[in-house]
């Protein structure tokens, strides 16, 4: 680590697992959920929320001293919908199908509260390079979640994995399916994402005692 | 009827949680007893019948491709729809601060019970959700707008109110520790989600049927020959939305 303090190392690795942005403190579910049907939608959403919270967090906490706080949330906001608008037109320029599916979601990033929550939490109160660690920490924390959740929506609802029929083809019969597998439809409803995620907070918190709520 | 179809589309279909997660955040953080429920709940269906149809107003003529035609033949040409999320946005906090001051004076009672909702709200996503689904959903008419608004409040109303009791109730149960907290409250908010898409059979393929006007006895004839494929209408709806 000769880059990273030991501290700093804190910030990259904490919201990793034990300090999660979805699963811990419930930040960033909203725009989070419903793209995870694919896997290839959920890779780009994480990468555009790892865009903007990485980048706004050092221009939140560059700005910190001279933002009046009564007027904080609106600033915030403004600089989170430029980084927005941004990522939007890269994706309506480069990857047009995508931005397709993602619809409206990619404008949800603006609200996302994962972003506002840490410029709040940490940006307005923290130099640039600590802040530009967090906020690469915690979207990479909520991309893992994000990447998993659509890696088993996707191989479990249609078998494939980035659109590669991993399991074999589901009208030729090929490979598991000559086994009698069949898709779950399911799983690429909505409802399924909320019960997939419960799952993994169920199983972080098995594994991580000191975690588990008080009803 | 149109206003009729949309108001029910908008509060059991496409509703704002169960079928496009938005306002999960204040939805799981602040469900946790009822009375504090309903206050969010109501201020979300007040803020969103307010700014659906600004919104709505602001993207017909200002920010559409050619909208700002009405200031002259030379701006036809102009597209501002790139700067919708930032306007959209905008709008909405500064009408949550704004109602938040109307409120206050004319109406202390409920600036008490509200009053601390409303800031927590212009970063809820529930409100720009509906204010960008209002614009790629294309919504007609300013009167439509207001009833997508209000329906999709009330959606987010009714979900956030059933999570809530739901959860006063569930502190009596043992659930496993694991799950306790957040872990259950997901899972509970999923099956209500599969509950809520039986709805979806209530009004399938909307938009198509809308122009053909059928009525509605034959349209209650349709949804049972339709239930056994409900399940791809509603893949099908979610797509599209």
């Amino acid at each position: 680590m000769g880059l990273l303090s030991k501290k700093d190392a804190v910030l990259l690795s904490d919201p990793l697992a034990d300090n999660n942005p979805i699963t811990i403190q419930v930040l960033g579910i909203c725009s989070a959920l419903a793209i995870t049907a694919e896997l290839k939608a959920s890779i780009v959403m994480a990468v555009s929320v790892l865009f903007v919270l990485g980048l706004g967090n050092v221009v939140i906490s560059l700005m910190r001293n001279i933002i009046p706080s009564k007027i904080r949330i609106i600033v915030q906001l403004i600089v989170v919908a430029t980084l927005v608008i941004i990522v939007d037109l890269v994706l309506k320029a480069f990857a047009y199908e995508l931005s397709k599916t993602l619809s409206v979601f990619v404008g949800l990033i603006i609200t996302n509260c994962i972003i506002m929550g840490r410029f709040e939490a940490f940006a307005l109160g923290n130099g640039p390079w600590r802040s530009f660690l967090d906020g690469i920490g915690n979207a990479v924390g909520y991309g893992v979640i994000l990447i998993a959740v659509g890696f088993f929506r996707e191989l479990l609802g249609s078998g494939t994995l980035l659109g590669f029929k991993v399991l074999g083809d589901s009208i030729e019969k090929t490979g598991l399916y000559a086994l009698g597998y069949e898709n779950n439809g399911f799983m690429l409803l909505s409802p399924m994402a909320l019960i997939v995620v419960g799952i993994i907070i169920w199983i972080q918190r098995s594994r991580n005692t000191s975690l588990i709520e008080e009803n | 009827m149109e206003h009729l179809e949309l108001f029910f589309k908008s509060i059991f279909i496409d509703n704002m949680v169960f079928a496009t997660f938005l306002g999960m955040c204040s939805y799981l953080a602040v469900s946790k007893k009822v009375a504090t429920a309903v206050g969010l709940g109501a201020a979300v269906i007040f803020v969103l019948a307010v700014t659906v149809p600004l919104n709505w107003l602001l993207d017909q003529y200002i920010l559409q491709d050619g909208a700002l035609a009405w200031l002259g033949e030379e701006y036809a040409q102009y597209d501002l729809s790139f700067l919708s999320f930032i306007m959209f946005i905008a709008t909405i906090a500064t009408m949550v601060q704004l109602v938040e001051i109307i409120v206050e004076k004319f109406s202390p009672s409920l600036y008490n019970s509200l009053g601390i909702f409303l800031p927590l709200i212009a970063v809820n996503c529930a409100i720009l959700g509906g204010s960008l689904f209002m614009q790629s959903r294309e919504i007609p008419t300013l009167g439509l707008s207001l009833t997508y608004g209000v329906g999709s409040g009330i959606g987010w109303f009714l979900a956030i109110l059933a999570i809530a009791a739901i959860r006063e109730k569930i502190r009596y149960s043992s659930v496993p520790p694991a799950l306790r907290g957040l872990g259950i409250t997901f899972i509970i908010t999923g099956l209500m989600a599969i509950g809520f898409m039986s709805f979806g059979g209530m009004l399938t393929g909307g938009d198509e049927e809308k122009k053909e006007e059928k009525p509605v006895t034959e349209v209650a004839i349709k949804k049972k020959t339709e239930k056994t494929s409900a399940k791809e209408m509603v893949a099908e709806n979610t797509n599209i939305n």
